[in-house]
């Protein structure tokens, strides 16, 4: 049995615990505590430490997905969860650009603790304001390699697909290792 | 579906480059403090663009180009009342009045200049609308937006060390009392010469601007030109005697309304 650890970041309110909860097949593991700064109050509740989920894939394999908070004054946590990571979603809300550029940096900063996968999911897809993911890729600046995929964090199915775009990614890597 | 945000958030700069790189076709609205305008794309490549309230039509620009005398522009709406730009373009093309390529390149420095006018917006909102082109009858060009970028770029940082250099447009200037550099040696442009006749300490630098119909920036990069080459000095107006009167003050009050 083998299993992969996975980390969903991304900014503040993108996606991540709803994406996380959208699949996991046990009860998510949750830090979420009310919001108790004014400007913040987007949403009543934000992870604070760490969301945990899981899925078993096969026989064979099992993904263990960790969310990270999304706020900066949590970011003591990032390099903690991204340790042993073999792979990163990061989560953008395609319908606040005022959060592309934190969103960037988020991406960068993990792409610096780690030369693993990973996939740009262009979240809340399903909302008027959105916007395509081929212009979030041009927006981020993302290599042509590097997939960014719409999604929307409350439909499973959607989900499944960002998570089995990043595991191709992840396992292909690991059969180049392997015949290395 | 239709691409919106501030512009606080994401620039001028950044949605042009969007438009670009990803060849977008439509028309982006902007509505900010200094004003409201729309700029049109096709293929990724700007092909108009209007500031509300400055729009000109083609037999203006040619006017203003020299192209086109007063007179023959008055004969012109006359005759062709009603008719769009580019019925207007073709006709004076026709029948040899003008060439093609000033009608494209008074558009070309129309388009651009109003493009660069809009990238000193850094508050306001965007809107840009994919597919939609509402410029029928209008004269359109087609300028790379690689050229817009870099240049509004340049020009940005150019405004902002004028802005630094000359903050003030409600200043006078005056004549130095004894210039720096030997009056012999200068040479200086028309638009140098145009202001120099307008230099009293009566008259602000925006006046002055008003008078020549030069835009913020053309009259502080002239302005700080002059005081650069030491010909020109700022008249401060006199400190104002401050009263308080039950807790306000007279000069604050007199500012206020002009006096």
């Amino acid at each position: 049995m083998q299993t992969l650890k996975i980390v969903v970041t991304g900014p503040f309110s993108s996606g991540k615990t709803e994406l996380i909860q959208s699949i996991s097949e046990i009860d998510v593991v949750s830090t979420e505590r009310a919001i108790s700064r004014e400007a913040e109050r987007i949403k009543e509740a934000t992870t604070v430490a760490m969301d945990f989920g899981r899925i078993t894939i096969d026989d064979e394999l099992i993904l263990y997905l960790f969310g990270t908070p999304g706020q900066r004054r949590f970011n003591f946590m990032w390099e903690i969860l991204s340790e042993g990571m073999l792979g990163f979603v990061v989560m953008v809300d395609s319908s606040r650009p005022e959060t592309f550029l934190e969103a960037r940096r988020i991406l960068n900063t993990f792409r610096n603790y780690s030369p693993v996968p990973y996939i740009v999911a262009a979240n809340k897809q399903d909302m008027e304001d959105a916007w395509p993911a081929d212009d979030l890729r041009i927006v981020l600046k993302m290599a042509p390699d590097v997939k960014v995929v719409p999604c929307i964090a409350t439909d499973r199915e959607s989900v499944k697909a960002v998570l089995l775009e990043l595991l191709y990614s992840i396992l292909a890597i690991m059969d180049r290792d392997e015949v290395e | 579906m239709a691409l919106k945000g501030r512009l606080k958030d994401f620039g001028i700069t950044q949605l042009l480059n969007l438009v670009n790189l990803a060849r977008k076709t439509g028309t982006l609205y902007l509505e900010s403090p200094e004003g409201k305008a729309f700029l049109c794309f096709r293929q990724g490549k700007l092909i108009y663009s209007a500031l509300r309230g400055e729009e000109k039509n083609l037999l203006a620009l040619l006017q203003e180009a020299g192209k086109l005398t007063k007179k023959q522009v008055q004969i012109i709406e006359s005759n062709m009342a009603g008719k769009a730009d580019r019925d207007i373009a073709m006709m004076l093309v026709q029948a040899g009045h003008i060439k093609q390529r000033d009608v494209a390149s008074s558009m070309h420095q129309y388009v651009s200049g109003q493009m660069y006018h809009i990238f000193s917006w850094q508050e306001g909102t965007f809107r840009f609308e994919p597919g939609s082109l509402p410029i029928q009858g209008k004269m359109t060009v087609s300028i790379a937006l690689e050229n817009i970028i870099m240049e509004g770029s340049r020009r940005l940082k150019e405004w902002e060390r004028l802005q630094d250099e000359v903050p003030d447009l409600d200043v006078a200037l005056k004549f130095a009392e004894r210039p720096t550099t030997p009056l012999r040696d200068i040479n200086l442009t028309v638009e140098e010469w145009r202001v120099i006749s307008f230099v009293n300490p009566r008259n602000t630098i925006r006046r002055i601007a008003q008078s020549n119909n030069m835009s913020e920036f053309q009259i502080r990069k002239i302005a700080y030109r002059l005081l650069q080459a030491g010909l020109v000095e700022f008249v401060h107006a006199p400190r104002q005697a401050v009263v308080h009167v039950k807790g306000d003050t007279l000069g604050r009050r007199d500012k206020a309304q002009g006096r």
